[in-house]
């Protein structure tokens, strides 16, 4: 009795059994609320998968056998000719640098346009403060559109080459870093901008000394990692539309047999680009936000 | 007690420090120069100045009026004499017989097309004439050795005479004269049997009129009611496939449903055994990493194509190919985050004696699945843009819709309504996942 009246505290002793019962009672129904939540999440996964089975061209059994087929069949072909391949290797190393350089300015470009785009959108600093909320719809606009879209239109008015998926990226990049980089900046010190309100600085002055120094580093960090999320995008706009090293993929799965040695010299390239991006990247990032 | 000012010569310092600020002052100047010289060789590898003579302006013009207008073509047949007025000139849009816009009238032979704005077309039995408001009467006729031009001189512009063809654009519209056939075109704004096409009873009806009929009109076809039947004539329009593109847009949404929930599923174990914290073998962790790092650099572009050629086009085919990517971000994800924990926690849970099961159940599952929630829907909103990519490429989904839309260069105005319903789809998963996010992790 003395035990459990110092477990519960100053609480009347005759309120115990009701305090333990509803305790109880809360756990069960959590639980319940919890396996039901499971049930539906487990029905809805399962029945979803056998509608997508349903419309898909083939079926998920009938496909498993057949999934090793085909990177055997390419790699079996690759083996016999891989003398050709250091040569494939350097034949497509130009697409290679333009599907990165598509990526680099298209995130220099879309970076840019997403800091201008995140300060007009952040409370507490913008040019004009009213306008805020339009700035912020304009982000989510340019995030929500899919770079294929603009891409694809593009290609019909300007032709092919790299122009159109630099501008569909850069579109798409400044509104997916304009929101980071808005929330960035919300906690950004006031402090150093007030600091040189009071000496009669103008707002890009403000914005250029007193936020930019502070959130460069999470800036830069989230940067770079949109460069290695667009390098991925500029190689699939290349296989979807035109330009870079995609475009290459394309045509030589569209031949088939008899170049998979092309294949597999444009799967290595991207391999090790993405790979060593990834690296480099991780790298930086954990230096620019942890600090040297 | 010597201070730092005394031990150093003022001079030192200030020459320490002017030479620091020159040096900064250089980088902030070199890194935008570096940034500039970027770009004006890219400008140049990109070919940038050769591309103002490649744009194709006419085409953009042909996009933009489109997107927003449809025209009608009146064409009649030179030999037959057969009439047709269809819309977009696509057959599933042609005006039954017996119904006609009221911009055109058939008086036996002849037959006059208003185009507003003073324009009129009329075509007879010897030819056609277009009268022109403000030059004259552009009078065609078919002979034996080619067509004969009787027009006023000069021409106005937009009108180019061969033997063999005649062609007009005003503003108003188009005009084309072969042998075989005369054509004309008229522009008007709008997406034209967007609701009901021409063959539906419900064509041509104001929204009170079609309230009416839906809330208490005489039945129209005696077996269902006038609402039902309203909406599956909607729903199956020929024109504008609405059923269609709605079950394209489910099945876009279901594959990025399936594959990060999949995704999540699969790299919930794998990122405990990746976890330095949870898995003490070091080979295994070493070769799971590598693993995730060999998933994420075969891009997904590469894996989709893969399955593709395993599973034929479809929704599944997507969701899988979503679900091996993102098995490897997540993967490196959930383990960054499980080795980021409060050891303490588990410590606590593991003095009261549990083992190793229900110390990761209490002790660590309630302390990452905020952090792991938010990643996983993050990623669902984020893999609904890329199921419209993916889609294109594996063949399902509104992607697929697009891009054969896009491939045909004339249906502009199905573009931009695909192009309107993935934003709206797009901004929608994007709201619905942050108020999920808010709602399960600051709600609690």
């Amino acid at each position: 009795m003395a035990d459990t009246a110092l477990a519960t505290g100053p609480l009347p002793p005759a309120g115990q059994p009701d305090i333990r019962a509803a305790y109880l009672e809360m756990t069960r129904r959590k639980r319940m609320y919890g396996g039901i939540l499971l049930v539906l999440f487990v029905a809805l996964m399962a029945s979803g998968f056998l509608l997508a089975e349903g419309r898909n061209a083939g079926g998920f059994l009938d496909g498993l056998p057949m999934l090793t087929a085909f990177p055997s069949e390419v790699l079996s072909e690759a083996w016999a000719n891989r003398a050709a391949i250091p040569g494939r290797i350097l034949q497509f190393l130009p697409s290679l640098v333009e599907t990165v350089n598509i990526a680099a300015v298209a995130t220099l470009l879309g970076g840019l346009g997403a800091a201008v785009l995140s300060l007009l959108a952040t409370r507490g600093l913008s040019r004009w403060p009213r306008l805020t909320p339009l700035f912020r719809r304009i982000m989510d606009a340019f995030r929500a559109v899919p770079e294929i879209v603009i891409a694809l239109v593009l290609i019909f008015i300007l032709g092919g080459g790299p122009v159109p998926a630099v501008i569909a990226i850069a579109i798409h990049t400044a509104g997916a870093l304009g929101k980071l980089f808005s929330e960035v900046a919300e906690n950004a010190d006031p402090k150093p901008v007030e600091g040189l309100q009071s000496v009669g600085a103008n707002w890009s002055q403000r914005m250029w000394l007193g936020v930019i120094p502070q959130v460069a580093p999470n800036w830069l960090s989230y940067a770079l990692l949109r460069f290695e999320i667009n390098v991925r995008a500029s190689a699939i706009l290349g296989f979807v539309g035109e330009g870079g090293i995609g475009h290459d993929l394309k045509l030589a799965m569209q031949w088939g047999q008899g170049r998979y040695d092309q294949v597999v010299a444009i799967f290595l390239l991207l391999f090790v680009t993405i790979v060593i991006i990834d690296r480099i990247s991780d790298r930086a990032r954990e230096r620019l936000v942890k600090g040297r | 007690m010597p201070t730092l000012t005394a031990t150093l010569p003022a001079a030192d310092l200030s020459q320490g420090i002017v030479r620091r600020f020159a040096r900064r002052r250089l980088t902030a100047l070199a890194v935008p120069a570096a940034i500039l010289a970027y770009l004006a060789y890219a400008a140049i590898a990109f070919d940038v100045a050769g591309l103002a003579q490649r744009a194709r302006w006419d085409n953009a013009a042909i996009l933009l009026s489109d997107f927003w207008s449809y025209k009608t073509h009146v064409s009649r047949d030179n030999r037959s004499g057969d009439l047709t007025v269809a819309i977009e000139g696509e057959a599933k849009g042609t005006y039954p017989p017996g119904m006609l816009p009221d911009w055109v009238t058939v008086a036996g032979e002849v037959t006059t097309i208003d185009l507003g704005g003073g324009h009129v077309v009329t075509y007879d039995p010897a030819g056609a004439r277009y009268v022109v408001p403000g030059y004259g009467t552009i009078g065609i006729r078919p002979t034996e050795d080619g067509l004969v031009l009787d027009a006023p001189e000069p021409l106005p512009e937009g009108v180019s005479v061969s033997k063999n063809r005649i062609a007009v654009t005003t503003q108003a519209g188009r005009f084309n004269y072969t042998r075989s056939k005369v054509e004309t075109f008229r522009y008007q704004p709008g997406w034209e049997l967007f609701f009901f096409t021409l063959d539906s009873p419900f064509r041509g009806k104001g929204p009170l009129e079609l309230a009416a009929l839906a809330l208490g009109g005489e039945r129209i076809d005696p077996a269902r009611s006038n609402l039902g039947y309203m909406l599956s004539e909607f729903w199956t329009n020929k024109m504008w496939r609405h059923g269609d593109v709605a079950w394209a847009m489910f099945e876009t949404v279901l594959m990025a449903f399936l594959g990060t929930m999949g995704a999540a599923l699969v790299a919930l174990p794998l990122g405990f055994l990746a976890a330095s914290n949870m898995m003490p073998v070091r080979a295994a962790r070493f070769g799971l990493r590598r693993v995730f790092d060999f998933i994420r650099g075969v891009d997904a572009l590469v894996w989709t194509i893969v399955l593709a050629r395993a599973f034929g086009p479809g929704p599944m085919t997507g969701a899988l190919a979503i679900l091996i990517t993102d098995t490897g971000s997540f993967g490196k994800l959930f383990s960054e985050a499980l080795e980021n924990i409060d050891e303490r926690q588990v410590e606590g849970v593991r003095s009261t004696g549990a083992g190793g099961l229900q110390k990761a159940r209490f002790g660590v599952i309630p302390q990452v699945v905020p952090v792991l929630l938010s990643q996983v829907l993050y990623y669902l909103e984020s893999n609904t843009r890329s199921a419209t990519i993916i889609g294109a490429i594996v063949g399902g989904g509104i992607g697929l819709l697009l891009t054969q839309a896009i491939m045909t260069q004339k249906d502009w105005e199905e573009v931009a309504y695909y192009m309107v319903l993935i934003v709206l789809m797009v901004m929608l998963m994007d709201s619905l996942s942050g108020w999920l996010r808010r709602r399960l992790i600051r709600g609690g």
